[in-house]
């Protein structure tokens, strides 16, 4: 299998309004930076993929916008997935390895301030049986963290204990929307906002993109000194409906990590999409990480959770975390749907220095 | 590293009509799945993955509705992807399936795109409103029509052209029971004097709003040896994109559909389109686009596709038949539109188009476009496998 490897990553900072500026706008400097750091343009990269939900951006076809910012002149290949940036980053990985292209840029965006986020998720559910109750998603969130304290997998200090941990990572973190954090006892003393969910149990909801450059084989090496190589990379998704999920479980995680050869040796770092922190608690079990391993030494999206781009952006910090020697092997999950319905799991690899 | 082949083994559609209240989003794609599945003779179990496309999400109003389908389409702890390149999507999804077999990273996939667009009003779905885009543009026959009129005035063409391929593409729609439209007492005059829409565009010269699916089962050759039924054999497929309005861009003849096409034929060996390619099936939401699209993939000097209609090469006892299948003119659920090109032109050349059926068609064309003119997609499918 030919090799590949994501070379360069960038993104924007975080905010929890960007009304100043048009989705394109914000996607463009990011572009700019990412293309910059491999010195090459958008006309010379031989695949483009981008991720982006139309339901976020009030708009029919609103990828449309952001491709006229790429600077698709002369016509470019290029597809989009209307899915979190982790799979338009795997459907580039693909086109890469059937030799068709050696270098890909793939981005994703999402602006969540324009609407009322909570409600927007509502109409991801089963139109007919599951949407018409409104059930919102911290509300959604909120079942499966209990269901995981009721199975004795956690507890509400545990909880506020993820929340901190990752919060104060990101104080390290110049993007994150959110950073700093009181200690878990004094979180535990602020009100629930669905129970058992409290605030700081919640991801901060705000507008954000990344983009990443991949690239196969020698000119990977040639891009950049110390390339991400992807040494795996599978996704899977479980049934839609609630009721028929065990929700203290992750198969989809678990089977995708396999199929990415997750277990096959340890990993050092991992980046997880998990956007409450009782999801981190179930990740963990599923992907078996031990107490070694960094987990989300960005904040993860506790920090930031940019709709579409969240994922692309485990797969992007795990990548720079190997360009910058600080990892050998990092594990990057991103996830969609309710209650971790489908989930990517991707491992990363640097060449021994 | 040479790619792996890449084979149709089963093609399913759903009956095509302006509004299916019988059956749910599940049940509509699962119709069009099951059907491509017992056409090869392979059951769920044989699906690695699954590709799904449709155009936006508000026709429906369900955002990602893939996850709720994730069930419906057998996909539970399969990879499922979701496309969205506008109108082209039906072909890029199917791109995008055959790329995960060329590549081996699945053996057998299923890719299927849907439409149900009876879940709300397409065209005025497809009117952005401000400030994306500028008033008084209602659907997308008003944004294509002065691409049309530009068409006339640079060609010279006459004005009864786009009356020829409306006709044509209606009665070839009838040799199909899976088409929307059944028009059997159309005649030529009547869609001459049908109500003008979007001058030059008269409403028979329209592609109608239709709720349906397709589905294809691609696998690679160890797959395609064990197919009970002729295979369909990807030669080349391809996809381009350009922005949607730059002060140069040629809306008659966008650059990315020629850069496509030349892709395409490059990857097939395609010299000389008009001789070597027995049939095609073209994206044509509004008459016109087929001379206009017959110049943009070569099979007509530029200037000169208006006379390839007028000759009647492009009926379907023609030297290059197009849209046997009655194209999107007669059936039109647009996330789809570009999966029953792709999917038609497969059916041409494994003989089972039917009663549609080109006459020992060898090698197709399946062609998809989207957005402002902007978007193409495109594949070519033969009857024997690539060599080399």
């Amino acid at each position: 299998m030919r090799e590949v490897a994501i070379v360069a990553f960038a993104q924007s900072d975080h905010r929890p309004d960007t009304s100043d500026v048009s989705e394109v706008e914000m996607l463009m400097p990011v572009l700019r930076r990412v293309l910059d750091d491999v010195g090459l343009t958008a006309g010379e990269i031989g695949f483009t993929c981008s991720g982006s939900s139309d339901y976020l951006a009030g708009r029919a076809f609103s990828f449309t916008m952001a491709l006229d910012g790429v600077g698709a002149w002369p016509p470019i290949s290029e597809s989009h997935v209307e899915m979190d940036g982790a799979w338009a980053l795997h459907e580039a990985w693909t086109k890469l390895l059937t030799g068709e292209a050696d270098t890909a840029l793939v981005y994703s965006y999402g602006k969540s301030s324009p609407g009322d986020l909570r409600e927007v998720l509502t109409r991801q559910l089963d139109p007919y049986y599951l949407a018409p109750l409104w059930p919102d998603s911290v509300s959604l969130a909120a079942l499966q963290a209990q269901a995981l304290i009721d199975a004795g997998e956690t507890d509400e200090r545990a909880l506020a204990g993820v929340a901190h941990r990752s919060r104060t990572a990101a104080e390290a973190n110049p993007h994150a929307q959110l950073s700093g954090s009181a200690a878990p006892g004094p979180l535990l003393d602020t009100p629930y906002l669905v129970r058992p969910l409290r605030r700081h149990d919640c991801p901060p909801i705000g507008d954000g993109a990344a983009a990443v450059v991949l690239a196969a084989g020698d000119t990977a090496r040639g891009l950049c000194p110390r390339p991400a190589w992807i040494r795996g990379i599978d996704h899977r998704v479980e049934p839609h409906a609630l009721g028929v999920r065990e929700l203290t479980r992750s198969p989809s995680t678990r089977l995708a990590a396999e199929r990415a050869g997750a277990f096959d040796a340890p990993v050092d770092t991992a980046e997880l999409h998990a956007p409450f922190t009782s999801q981190e608690v179930l990740l963990r079990r599923e992907l078996r990480l031990g107490a070694d391993v960094r987990v989300n030494p960005s904040g993860g999206a506790l920090a930031a959770n940019p709709m579409m781009a969240a994922g692309l952006i485990r797969l992007g910090e795990a990548a720079a975390a190997i360009h910058r020697g600080g990892s050998d092997r990092a594990l990057a999950h991103a996830t969609s749907g309710p209650c971790l319905q489908q989930n990517l799991v991707a491992v990363l690899e640097g060449e021994p220095s | 590293m040479s790619k792996e082949p890449v084979a149709v083994v089963g093609v399913g559609q759903t009956q095509h009509t302006a509004a299916r209240r019988d059956v749910s989003l599940a049940g509509l794609v699962r119709e069009a799945a099951l059907r491509a599945l017992e056409d090869a003779e392979l059951t769920w179990a044989d699906i690695d993955a699954v590709v799904i496309g449709k155009a936006p999400d508000f026709f429906e109003g369900v955002m990602m509705p893939e996850l709720y389908l994730a069930d419906a389409l057998g996909a539970v702890g399969k990879p499922l992807l979701r496309v969205h390149t506008a109108g082209s999507v039906g072909g890029s999804t199917a791109l995008v399936a055959a790329t995960q077999v060329a590549a081996r990273i699945h053996r057998t996939v299923l890719t299927l795109a849907f439409e149900k667009q009876s879940e709300s009003n397409a065209m005025w779905g497809l009117s952005l409103p401000v400030p994306f885009q500028q008033p008084l543009l209602a659907g997308a026959g008003g944004f294509f029509a002065p691409h049309v009129r530009a068409y006339m005035r640079r060609t010279g063409a006459p004005a009864g052209t786009g009356a020829l391929v409306a006709y044509k593409d209606r009665r070839n729609a009838l040799r199909n029971p899976y088409a929307h439209l059944h028009e059997r007492g159309l005649t030529l005059e009547k869609v001459r004097s049908s109500p003008m829409l979007w001058d030059p565009i008269r409403y028979s010269e329209t592609c109608p709003s239709s709720d349906g699916a397709c589905a294809m089962v691609l696998t690679d050759r160890a797959g395609a040896a064990r197919a009970p039924r002729p295979c369909a054999w990807m030669h080349g497929g391809a996809m381009r994109s350009e922005p949607t309005l730059f002060a140069g861009k040629d809306c008659v003849s966008p650059r990315a559909g020629r850069d496509c096409a030349a892709d395409v034929y490059r990857q097939a060996g395609i010299t000389d389109p008009r001789r070597q390619i027995d049939a095609v099936e073209m994206y044509v939401p509004f008459s016109w686009y087929e001379p206009m699209w017959l110049e943009n993939l070569g099979f007509a000097a530029e200037g000169e596709g208006w006379k390839l209609v007028e000759s009647g090469i492009t009926e379907l006892d023609g030297e290059l038949p197009v849209n046997p299948s009655g194209g999107v003119l007669s059936t039109n659920p647009i996330g789809a539109s570009g999966m029953i090109r792709f999917a038609e032109a497969a059916l041409q050349v494994r003989g089972e188009a039917g009663e549609h059926q080109v006459e020992g068609a060898r090698t197709a064309l399946g062609h998809a476009y989207g957005g402002g003119s902007q978007f193409f997609a495109m594949w070519v499918v033969g009857d024997a496998p690539p060599t080399g």
